[in-house]
């Protein structure tokens, strides 16, 4: 078989296949159910349910869309300009100990608040420059650096959290102390689960679409992303620009730790992420790494986990069912966008 | 200094060194034969675990030990055709399919286990390969429990190693499935398929991936638990590029690598693990990698079409 591009797509052509491959992630999802002794639509249920049945159920997904909107913000920058960060995790927990670092050094709010934000993106920034530095000077791929970076990172934390960062009234948690009242985002309306971090996040998706779209930065990003060599050749600094989307996208992720701590955990633990930086490589695909897909990928991901979790305390289907609906979806979908462009002849 | 001496004159050194390499060894061999071929399997993490799971089950549910390695073998080679029809014929992102994949095999294991065993908190053992008596050579003092007191799985993975510089150094296929990966173009004008050969590299890859994870849960662990393989997956693809894409090279690597490992866990028991901190010895294999990196990023000798679909009657 060989792929043909389609110079004309028809609206069937375009519309098809990410169709089908929702239906056919659905699918999977009743197989799944009905694997685990589940009636298939009452399970599709209690996960719809779950995650968007109630204001208590919509709250939840929001606050857990809120670091998959950032985590998936840094795979998008920095894939678009084919920089793989595979990294997203580590540059998160580095946003989370700056965050609270400086937040426990008694600061009034006002000037801590900006701070810790600021801090957590120097650090995020710093853990992804790395890799970067030895792309661009050395040539070593940064997929393998980025991942085993996420290794090294998690035992840091593990360390930190059970030596000198460590919380003396954590009754031998290894946690780290919390942050006062003043130093955490505040709730967005009074009463409501959700805090600023969910605004913060929405404010990041406007940013790099702008940057994206309105800025030579982007079109720089773009250009490398689509042919490096053609880029150079056209005169734009590759490596600088490749640093410039290390900056970006390590900020990004770091600010998913920033916002976990300061808006909603108050600490910083080792199991402060669920995979938010792997997770963040699906919500920016599934978005076709477009900034303001991403929040809404990162909703339908965040209802996902939200709703599995709340779907398996009620039947007996086990809450992994959401990581592999992801993954489907996640190659289901990167196929169907294929398909809308090519098809597919034989000889 | 003296404890550094008592440990490299322990023979059960010696044994942990092997006894860590072999799922190494199984899953770099795997790796390498893909990357060969021009396909980078970023599957390898989660099809480890697969691997790791479906041993595991065969043997939990009754099945011969053997079955259990052909099990896992079959699993990862499923994965394998899946990752390859989706980045060879379709010629879809290396990268995104292959983390893709590892999401998909990792939980799908994490699935399967949990139907298996809805709630337990202790992983139940099963009867794991046991050290296979070499005649002479086992009874000869320290040597015999330093280099042969491993089990049957650790000396297949020796024999897939020299196996896969056989095929691909000594025979017509190996000299194909080279060329798939460094001029295609060549390939095709000999009348032979790219498609299919890449396609059997990485299904046969995927499968020694597999037999890896499988290794740790039939061989070294006795049991299957969440996150067991932590990251080997990763420094499998690190040890090929160490290895220079070579099967000897890489084995060393690995076996150094592995040397390493087991000296940092010793380590850990003497007067140097008072003072620093579990964390930092538990960080030097994955630091390693990084650093193996480095070092051979000078002279990489990076197969040319790695990463770059074929799609007949492109120019």
């Amino acid at each position: 078989m060989r792929l043909e591009p389609i110079a004309a797509p028809s609206p069937a052509r375009t519309f098809a296949p990410p169709a089908i491959a929702i239906a056919a992630t659905i699918a999977v999802a009743a197989l799944l159910a009905a694997l685990a002794g589940a009636n298939p639509a009452q399970t599709l249920g209690l996960i719809l349910k779950g995650a968007a049945g109630s204001k208590f159920a919509a709250l939840e997904t929001l606050n857990r869309a809120t670091p998959l909107i950032f985590t998936g913000l840094a795979v998008a920058v920095a894939f678009r300009a084919r920089l793989w960060n595979i990294g997203a995790e580590a540059q998160l927990y580095a946003g989370a100990l700056l965050t609270v670092l400086i937040g426990t050094q008694g600061l009034p709010g006002p000037l801590a608040l900006p701070l810790m934000a600021l801090g957590a993106i120097l650090a995020g920034a710093l853990v992804l420059l790395g890799p970067v530095i030895l792309k661009t000077r050395l040539g070593v791929d940064e997929v393998v650096t980025t991942l085993l970076l996420n290794f090294v990172m998690a035992l840091l934390i593990s360390y930190l959290l059970e030596g000198p960062l460590k919380d003396p009234m954590g009754m031998g948690w290894p946690k780290s102390p919390s942050l006062p009242r003043d130093t955490r985002l505040p709730r967005i309306i009074d009463g409501l689960r959700l805090h600023w971090g969910f605004a913060l996040a929405l404010i990041c998706a406007a940013s790099v679409w702008v940057m994206q779209t309105r800025t030579t930065l982007g079109y720089e990003i773009r250009a490398v992303g689509l042919n490096p060599d053609a880029a150079r050749f056209a005169g734009i600094p590759v490596t600088r620009v490749l640093l410039k989307t290390a900056l970006i996208s390590g900020g990004l992720a770091a600010l998913a730790g920033f916002s976990e701590v300061a808006g909603l955990k108050g600490n910083l633990t080792t199991d402060l992420s669920a995979n938010f930086g792997y997770t963040g490589i699906v919500v920016a695909m599934l978005a076709l790494l477009h900034p303001l897909g991403v929040v809404i990928s990162a909703l339908f991901v965040a209802g996902i986990f939200v709703g599995a979790d709340s779907m398996s305390r009620a039947a007996e289907v086990p809450t992994y069912i959401a990581d592999l609906l992801l993954a489907c979806a996640l190659l289901f979908m990167v196929l169907a966008i294929l398909l809308t462009r090519f098809r597919v002849v034989r000889g | 200094m003296t404890e550094l001496i008592d440990i490299l004159l322990s023979a059960s050194f010696w044994a942990a060194i092997l006894r860590i390499a072999s799922p190494l060894i199984f899953a770099t061999m795997g790796e390498l034969i893909c990357e060969r071929a021009g396909v980078l399997n970023l599957g390898i993490e989660g099809i480890m675990v697969f691997g790791a799971f479906a041993g595991w089950v065969t043997i939990y549910a009754g099945g011969p030990l053997w079955l259990g390695v052909a099990v896992a073998f079959g699993a990862g080679a499923l994965f394998g055709a899946l990752h390859g029809l989706l980045t060879i014929p379709f010629g879809l992102s290396q990268h995104v399919v292959g983390l893709g994949i590892t999401m998909l095999a990792t939980a799908a294991a994490y699935y399967a286990y949990r139907l298996a065993l809805p709630e337990v908190t202790n992983p139940p053992r099963i009867t794991p390969f046991q050290p296979l008596h070499i005649p002479v050579l086992s009874d000869i003092p320290w040597f015999g429990q330093a280099l042969f007191s491993q089990t049957a799985l650790t000396w297949a993975g020796f024999a897939v190693t020299g196996l896969t510089a056989l095929i691909l150094y000594r025979t017509p296929l190996g000299l194909a499935l080279r060329a798939a990966g460094e001029n295609p173009q060549a390939v095709e004008a000999q009348g032979l398929s790219v498609t299919a050969l890449r396609m059997g590299a990485v299904i046969t890859g995927s499968g020694l991936m597999a037999v890896g994870g499988a290794f740790l849960t039939m061989s070294a662990f006795s049991s299957f638990f969440f996150e067991m393989v932590n990251g080997r997956g990763w420094i499998c693809i690190a040890l090929v590029v160490f290895g220079a894409w070579k099967p000897g090279k890489a084995l060393l690597g690995a076996l150094l690598f592995a040397g390493f490992d087991a000296l940092q866990i010793r380590l850990q028991q003497t007067g140097l693990g008072q003072v620093v901190p579990y964390q930092v010895f538990l960080m030097i294999p994955y630091l390693l990698s990084i650093l193996a990196l480095i070092a051979m990023s000078r002279r990489a000798e990076v197969p040319a079409a790695l990463m770059t679909p074929f799609n007949r009657g492109d120019r």
